[in-house]
């Protein structure tokens, strides 16, 4: 079983914890002859594809090496620009590496305070009376299991799809957080949490879980 | 297992048409509003899963669900979007939307020549068959409270 990653949100809708577990690199590497088949994007910080996917590479991926060398935003590593090095017919057959942009902290942040009007959206919309919040969202690539504790801030949880007892493992979290984060006297609410021993303790609870199943964590 | 209501949606937004079953709870606000909350929101969660899927998504988002209710929604490549509100135990409700769109909708709404896309559906034809079509499904059930 995987889990990708955990989330806390403050009940202001603020992350205050974010842990990447197990995200997959996703990369791909292959050989184009001129011309280039693929549109790419020249924005001020990274290249990347905007049109045609091949071989694993789709829209969006963002180009990472050139012919074995990384790439910096938009310069390579020796100092010469991407777009004139991929313009100029004479480089090619050109080795070009791609790969899924992976998540900034800002990104997250953003992402985090997006899930919070989607959760009470969802629970206004609702055809029946008394519906919470979004508890679970699937999509194809993976499961988001959401726990909304009584006093308003939320667990979140993505995995891989197909898992029982997620919800198990949220008020496992929950636990932890109890114990280690507001018995911390250093922590002050609302803001995001830096707790060591939290840290090592959710990260336990999680290789413990990968290995074991959830079904085996000490209740 | 039962089934509340049904909403379809173009690739513009525009409700092209709504249904509802056992719906016990109204929203409060009229139906055009409560079209453009719903299809903002999906709107949202289609972005918001394109951007924390770890690997590249192909279908996208197929379903939520709360403690009351399951919100299962279908896009079809042209962007037809057909969002289905069920209890939380329906199973197999992608395949019944599929049914939906291949034998409800298509037969009787895109080959019907009075229905210009992008307009509201307005086909007696089609609301009866899909009232037979959910009905008739294994989903709709008893109702068991």
């Amino acid at each position: 079983m995987i889990i990708y990653g955990v989330y806390i949100v403050s009940k202001s809708g603020g992350l205050i914890f974010n842990l990447d577990n197990n995200v997959p690199r996703i990369e791909h590497e292959k050989t184009f002859t001129y011309p280039l088949d693929l549109v790419l994007d020249y924005d001020s910080k990274k290249v990347s594809v905007s049109f045609n996917r091949k071989d694993g590479i789709n829209v969006g991926h963002v180009l990472v090496a050139v012919n074995g060398m990384p790439v910096n935003g938009v310069t390579l590593d020796d100092g010469r620009d991407v777009r004139t090095t991929l313009d100029a017919p004479e480089n090619y057959p050109i080795n070009l590496k791609f790969s899924r942009p992976k998540m900034t902290t800002n990104e997250k942040i953003f992402l985090a305070s997006m899930f919070y009007p989607l959760f009470a959206i969802a629970s206004q919309l609702s055809p029946e009376p008394k519906s919470s919040g979004i508890e679970i969202l699937e999509a194809d690539t993976f499961t988001l299991h959401c726990f909304q504790t009584l006093t308003g801030i939320k667990f979140i949880i993505i995995s891989e799809t197909g898992l029982n007892g997620i919800d198990l493992l949220l008020r496992k979290v929950y636990e932890l957080y109890s114990d280690y984060v507001l018995k911390n006297p250093f922590y002050s609410l609302e803001m995001p949490i830096r707790c060591e021993l939290f840290d090592n303790k959710l990260q336990e609870l999680l290789a413990q879980v990968e290995k074991t199943g959830i079904s085996n964590i000490d209740k | 297992m039962t089934i509340f209501n049904l909403y379809i949606f173009d690739k513009f937004g525009t409700l092209l048409h709504y249904a509802e079953w056992n719906r016990t709870k109204k929203s409060g606000i009229t139906r055009e509003e409560e079209a453009k909350l719903t299809y903002g929101m999906l709107f949202s969660i289609k972005s918001f899963v394109s951007k924390i899927s770890p690997h590249d998504p192909k279908e996208g988002f197929l379903y939520y669900k709360t403690n009351r209710y399951a919100l299962h929604y279908l896009e079809t490549p042209s962007g037809l979007k057909f969002v289905l509100n069920t209890d939380t135990t329906a199973i197999n409700v992608k395949e019944l939307l599929q049914q939906l769109y291949a034998k409800v909708w298509v037969e009787f709404v895109v080959r019907d020549p009075l229905w210009t896309p992008g307009t509201v559906v307005t086909s007696e034809l089609f609301q009866s068959k899909l009232d037979e079509f959910v009905r008739q499904s294994p989903i709709f059930g008893i109702r068991n409270i």
